[in-house]
């Protein structure tokens, strides 16, 4: 049980993990609140689906294929919708949850609402004091880390991060820095949507895979960022295994705990807003007039 | 002799309160090509039952009227102080569900159970009010998202009185027939929009504007913000309540598709395309929207998808949304004195400047 609860919250964890600091480091850069961050994670689980499954690819490959493609969808979606509306902030929410909706509705028409899964990459498991544990679990798990770890470096080591740490606290300094603030606003929208594909990816075959597949993910990705502090990776990081493990211990522990995980982890959320208002690791923002 | 004289003189008053009345309609209204839009949309929906009765398309308005009061209420909130909330289903559910159950468990009737849903979504409002309001800007709004979910696990956690899945049904009727629904509703939203917009037009909108401007100057000025906020979330929560506990009555149903996060997504959405900060905005776009995807219902499988892609490319050419677009192309404001006039005239009409 204690080692069931701790295995899916660092699932759980390590995803959203995935997800919010894609989403903080875009929301950081640019101010973009992008909605859709969670439906190219759906995109990417279903191009994994299809190139395994239709068209026999390995299933490595499939997951490096989805990556590329999702993030150049993504890419195409900024340029087209997002960018020349960057200025008003309503529109930006408002084109987002339009991009989502899109392509659920696409994914919908392409294969249906049916429940798909994708087979284990790795099958067989271990066995710790009784319980089963799946190797595709552990690797799901060191797979997020091993990628947190790689964004954590990019971001601190490389002349790029720098840009984008900058341009996060500073737009208009950064900008006057010499660093190209769009085309860093750019570059980190593909890392930010290619994040949510390798989310996508190391999740699928954990997960059943459908159109609606990423409303959850959304919501708690969202109360994530709000929990660690809006564009602070520190404490997306933090969020997200509080959350997570908030979830998975809802779940083994409660009665009807899954209608009620989503419920507890947001009440633990507004908890933490109650006390520190600008989230646990975050930066309160000069006021931006 | 005496009679026809009398008559005549009666005749008489009745004509000059009729050309008074006429004098100040062609002065008023009939200057401005949106303040005409408004009266026409008030008389077709008046008097649309004397040309048709059809069913379906008095069901589709009768739902159109009860979003409009919703996507309203969010813009007095949302677009007025700025307060950006991204769960308004929240006030509609809460409104939905007590209307139902007053009206199922205490047999109160619908005109009864309806306020008193509006109330239920006012104390929600404070509830929620007290905590958000130390939050701003992006913080607020994903923190309002989380209000109707965490409602909705709670609706699913108690079957017993919430019906779980399949929601509260077997309420009593709005009326006894459709033409009595579509008229209580129409009517009811014409008023509580015109309220709304007289709020907004209020010294109170005024401080409600100024705080989304900026909120550090109101208090500055000696105003109390945070009594206005949640004067705001009171209001905005008793008008979403009241649409909450018509759409109950009406599908005779509250069901846990009143808290979903689409329907919060939704409202902003139609508020957003119609323009925010207006009122009027708000309310257009529903009454374009809400039926564009009715009659999006013959292609079934792409309704959804055009929706969505219509919104896109309207937000990509009109960022401020679509009302606010066409009202500044048939319109134009007189630099001196701030009267807007038709975009045909070559001077202002109260004070000829000429306009450019």
């Amino acid at each position: 049980m204690i080692l069931d609860i701790i295995i899916s919250g660092l699932i759980n964890g390590s995803v959203y993990a995935l997800l919010a600091i894609g989403f903080s480091l875009i929301y950081g850069a640019a101010r973009i609140v992008n909605l859709a961050h969670t439906a190219f994670y759906m995109v990417a689980s279903y191009c994994i689906y299809y190139a395994t499954h239709k068209m026999g690819v390995h299933p490595v490959l499939a997951m490096l294929l989805a990556i590329i493609l999702v993030t150049l969808i993504g890419l195409v979606c900024y340029q087209l919708f997002i960018n020349p509306i960057r200025e008003h902030e309503a529109a930006v929410l408002i084109a987002t949850i339009a991009i989502a909706m899109a392509m659920q509705e696409v994914m919908l028409l392409i294969f249906t609402g049916d429940f798909l899964s994708v087979p284990a990459l790795v099958k067989g498991y271990l066995k710790i004091f009784g319980v089963k544990i799946a190797y595709q679990q552990l690797l799901t798990i060191g797979a997020a880390l091993l990628i947190l770890a790689g964004v954590w470096a990019v971001l601190m080591k490389t002349r790029l991060g720098l840009a984008i740490r900058s341009t996060a606290q500073d737009r208009e300094v950064a900008n006057l820095m010499g660093m190209n603030e769009s085309r860093v606003a750019m570059i980190t929208m593909g890392i930010s949507v290619g994040l949510a594909a390798f989310a996508g990816a190391v999740v699928v075959p954990l997960t059943i895979v459908n159109p609606h597949m990423w409303m959850h993910p959304l919501i708690i990705m969202l109360a994530v960022v709000v929990l660690g502090g809006l564009g602070s990776l520190k404490g997306s990081f933090a969020g997200a295994y509080i959350l997570g493990f908030t979830e998975s211990l809802v779940v083994f522990l409660l009665p009807m705990g899954a209608f009620l995980k989503g419920s507890v982890a947001l009440s633990v959320m507004i908890l933490v807003l109650l006390i520190r208002p600008e989230g646990l690791f975050g930066i309160a923002f000069e006021e931006e007039r | 002799m005496a009679l026809p004289l009398k008559k005549r003189g009666r005749m008489g008053i009745l004509g000059i309160y009729l050309r008074k009345l006429y004098t100040l309609f062609k002065g008023e209204v009939l200057v401005l090509p949106s303040r005409i839009v408004v009266f026409l949309f008030f008389v077709v929906l008046l008097f649309l039952p004397v040309v048709t009765q059809d069913p379906y398309l008095l069901r589709i308005l009768i739902l159109t009227s009860i979003f409009a009061i919703l996507a309203a209420s969010w813009d007095l909130l949302s677009g007025y102080t700025g307060q950006m909330n991204f769960g308004h289903a929240l006030f509609f559910g809460v409104g939905a569900y007590s209307s139902a159950l007053l009206n199922l468990y205490v047999h109160i009737p619908p005109y009864g159970s309806i306020p008193l849903g509006g109330l239920a979504a006012v104390l929600a409002g404070l509830i929620i009010g007290i905590p958000c309001l130390r939050l701003r800007g992006t913080y607020l709004a994903l923190t309002t998202l989380a209000f109707p979910i965490i409602l909705m696990g709670i609706v699913f956690a108690i079957p017993g009185i919430t019906g779980g899945e399949l929601g509260v049904s077997g309420l009593s009727r709005l009326s006894s027939s459709r033409l009595y629904d579509y008229y209580i509703t129409v009517v009811l939203m014409l008023g509580l929009c015109t309220i709304m917009w007289k709020i907004t037009d209020s010294k109170t909108g005024i401080i409600f504007h100024a705080i989304r401007e900026d909120e550090l100057a109101v208090r500055t000025a000696g105003i109390n913000t945070t009594r206005y906020k949640l004067l705001a979330f009171s209001l905005s929560g008793f008008f979403a309540g009241i649409s909450g506990g018509l759409y109950a009555h009406f599908m005779r149903i509250a069901g846990p598709s009143t808290l979903e996060v689409s329907l919060s997504f939704t409202v902003v959405i139609w508020a957003v395309f119609g323009g925010i900060v207006t009122i009027y905005g708000p309310i257009g776009a529903v009454f374009i929207l809400f039926p564009l995807l009715e009659f999006l219902r013959f292609w079934p499988e792409f309704r959804m998808l055009m929706f969505a892609v219509i919104i896109l490319l309207i937000l990509l050419y009109m960022p401020d949304g679509f009302f606010p677009w066409v009202r500044d192309k048939i319109e134009k404001e007189c630099p001196r004195c701030k009267v807007r006039n038709v975009a045909t005239r070559k001077t202002c009409r109260i004070c000829t400047a000429e306009l450019d």
